[in-house]
């Protein structure tokens, strides 16, 4: 029997039911959906250390951004296997995430942010004067992919990308709600409530931090080498300020510490970034930052405890009303 | 809520607001425009979108029958993969015959395998790395590369008794490709480059460079530097260290002078002599037009500048390739059409080369003066038919 934690309830199920429908109902949208996925796997992997280990990164895309060039160089180099290509990317970013993550663990909050941004800096500027292997600000083209178990080829249209991409993100969203669900996940969840009483029952904080770190950016890395591949081509903002500044506000939008709220968050942005620049190509910025604002005023902590607080506040009046008035007025 | 309330209240909307109806006539010729038109690039975007507009104002919207729409797209900076994707969804979704715009290299280059895969047409209207065009047979390119306005600033210098040169570049892709350029067209004309500096990008602190050149007593100082302030600034240092009274020349590539920014670097730029293949002062009929059609679709709001007469361009030779087609957008014959077009461009005679499908064109060198309480690009000497040297 499965412990209650581990049951998928009615609505994580219908969630993931919306882009298999997307995928039919837009035909048109499949790349787009491939992109929004790879945010969403990005953010996943953000949340992971946000969210759950309470570590603020200004410079996530560093792993986002190796993942990519590993998977980019590998097929640049004649292997375009996309699988493997994955593989190597995030063994390449848990390798950085693993050496960093001595940096991390050591700093508070303000020391982490600055850590973190500055490896992402230096990653980028690494990049830009390795400009013979990476191709530097011009980027780095000519990445044919292979077709995925030698059948399906990355075309026009954006299915094979479409597919893949929800495959690797359901794949990894499945592995980390185990995770989170595990004693690991409670230790972390310990971590992050009450991070000098752990050690009292016998945890190390440290390794802890070491191995969610590892993780994340590990997770990171598959986001990125997914993009190299969907694209098959390497730009050098795979490692910018840019990505990891939106990617915290994606986060930060759909609420972080669920796991569901990366990817909501990444969708709506996303969403909305594409539907308001098909608007008008010039200022839609205005519009994103405006809705932004309103955002952080009104839903504090993300949509996700949003919705939550109102389908609890609405399951709460239904039950008022079915209960009688002596019920409610007892305990 | 279940399943199928979700369907009903939340997918169902979401779908409905997300399909545009692709509208599908047959009398005309869609050109997806991919530009940057936000963020710190999106005067990019601009220039490229009046240039495109002043075109169409002069020459109307239809040629062979068919009528010209552009469908504008905003990649919102250097960002590859929003771009490719822009350039597929054009392609599959709004059902673009064209691919138009491109402001930055990286975008033109993630974008150049859909061109190749969908057979269409894909003209470059700025991106100016050499290698582009090598990306796809489809891509045709209207504006320039660094090269081929660095080498015959080489070639002047060397001509007109400059023979030691120091080179200071900004320390960015562009900025050492121009310094390449400069310096093995230079040597090969047989000057000596004394020094070189590869000078910070960002909030650049010019005076312990300037005053290194002036240690080295160069006869002439070649400058590569991002357009706008930082001009202004190493001029005013360049004048206030007394380098301009020892004698030496300052000499650049023609972007640091702008036309789009150069009324607002106001006196200290005077002198200044450039090489660059447009200039808004150029005295043609051509350029007339062009830029009487610029004041009107942009209100004078934006001084036009060689990226807008590159877009200008662009339509032009689309234009022309489109009656020599009778209409017809298939990529491989608007490629045939377009090899080796002659245009009467605002810049001066143009030509795409039939090989490289990239732009042949006059390099003018040019001084900056004032000219009727304005500063202009004066062009005073000029390197005719230049091809891009970074393909030769």
């Amino acid at each position: 029997m499965t412990p209650p934690r581990e049951r998928w309830s009615a609505i994580e199920i219908a969630f993931w039911i919306v882009p298999v429908v997307a995928y039919f109902a837009l035909p048109t949208f499949r790349t787009f959906g491939s992109q929004v996925f790879v945010a969403g796997l990005f953010a996943l992997s953000l949340d992971l250390i946000l969210g759950y280990a309470r570590i603020v990164s200004l410079g996530h895309a560093a792993f986002f951004g190796l993942g990519a060039y590993t998977a980019g160089l590998l097929a640049h180099h004649g292997f375009g296997e996309p699988l493997s290509g994955l593989a190597a990317g995030a063994v390449v970013a848990a390798l950085a995430g693993a050496a960093t993550s001595v940096l991390i663990v050591r700093g508070q909050d303000l020391t982490r942010l600055i850590v973190t941004l500055g490896v992402g800096l230096m990653l980028y500027e690494v990049a830009n004067r390795a400009a013979s292997i990476t191709g530097g600000v011009d980027g780095l083209s000519e990445v044919p992919m292979w077709p995925i178990f030698g059948v399906f080829r990355f075309g026009l249209d954006g299915s094979t990308a479409y597919v893949y991409s929800l495959v690797v993100l359901f794949a990894v969203f499945v592995l980390m709600r185990r995770v989170v669900r595990s004693p690991f996940g409670l230790s972390l969840r310990g971590v992050r409530e009450g991070e000098r009483r752990m050690p009292a029952i016998g945890v190390s904080v440290t390794r802890k931090l070491v191995i969610v770190y590892t993780l994340g950016a590990a997770i990171a890395g598959i986001a990125g080498a997914l993009l190299a591949q969907t694209t098959q081509f390497v730009g050098i903002d795979v490692l910018g300020f840019q990505r990891s500044a939106d990617i915290l506000i994606m986060l930060v939008v759909g609420g972080a510490g669920y796991l569901y709220g990366g990817i909501v968050g990444a969708a709506i942005f996303m969403i909305l970034q594409d539907r308001l620049a098909s608007l008008s190509a010039a200022y839609w910025q205005f519009w994103l930052g405006l809705l932004l604002v309103l955002l952080v005023l009104f839903a504090r902590g993300g949509l996700i405890p949003l919705a939550e607080g109102l389908s609890r506040r609405l399951r709460d009046r239904r039950a008022k009303r079915g209960r009688g008035p002596q019920e409610a007025g007892g305990g | 809520m279940n399943v199928r309330s979700i369907l009903r209240n939340v997918v169902v909307p979401i779908a409905c607001m997300l399909v545009a109806v692709p509208a599908l006539a047959q009398g005309t010729v869609k050109l997806g425009m991919v530009g940057e038109f936000s963020g710190p690039f999106a005067e990019y975007g601009q220039q490229m979108m009046n240039g495109i507009k002043a075109y169409m104002k002069v020459h109307g919207d239809t040629v062979a029958g068919k009528k010209i729409e552009i469908i504008q797209k905003d990649t919102t900076g250097p960002a590859p993969d929003v771009a490719k994707r822009l350039a597929q969804e054009l392609v599959t979704r709004d059902g673009a015959d064209m691919l138009i715009g491109f402001g930055l290299t990286p975008n033109a280059m993630a974008a150049a395998p859909v061109a190749t895969e969908a057979k269409k047409a894909m003209v470059i209207m700025n991106a100016a790395t050499s290698i582009i065009t090598t990306k796809s047979p489809y891509i045709v390119r209207v504006s320039m590369t660094l090269p081929q306005v660095a080498t015959p600033m080489a070639e002047w210098a060397a001509k007109n008794g400059i023979k030691r040169v120091y080179t200071a570049v900004s320390d960015y892709g562009p900025g050492l490709d121009a310094e390449a350029a400069f310096t093995k067209a230079f040597k090969a004309a047989g000057g000596e480059v004394v020094g070189s500096v590869h000078m910070p990008l960002k909030n650049p602190e010019f005076a312990p460079f300037i005053q290194r050149i002036k240690d080295a007593k160069p006869q002439a100082v070649f400058l590569f530097l991002p357009a706008g302030e930082q001009g202004v600034a190493f001029m005013k240092g360049f004048k206030e260290r007394g380098l301009a009274d020892e004698g030496i020349k300052l000499i650049a590539t023609g972007d640091i002078t702008d036309d789009g920014v150069l009324q607002s670097m106001g006196d200290s730029v005077l002198g200044l002599v450039t090489s660059f293949h447009y200039s808004a002062a150029h005295d043609s009929p051509e350029n007339k037009a062009f830029l009487k059609a610029y004041g009107e679709v942009s209100g004078g709001k934006l001084a036009p500048n060689f990226m807008a007469a590159a877009a200008y361009d662009g339509m032009a030779a689309i234009y022309a390739a489109l009656k020599a087609t009778n209409g017809s957008t298939d990529g491989d014959k608007i490629l045939a059409a377009m090899k080796g077009m002659k245009i009467d461009s605002p810049r001066g005679p143009l030509m795409i080369d039939p090989e490289t499908r990239d732009a042949v064109q006059t390099i003018y060198i040019r001084k900056v003066e004032k000219v009727n309480g304005k500063l202009e690009n004066v062009e005073f000497d000029k390197f005719p038919d230049q091809k891009d040297p970074g393909k030769m």
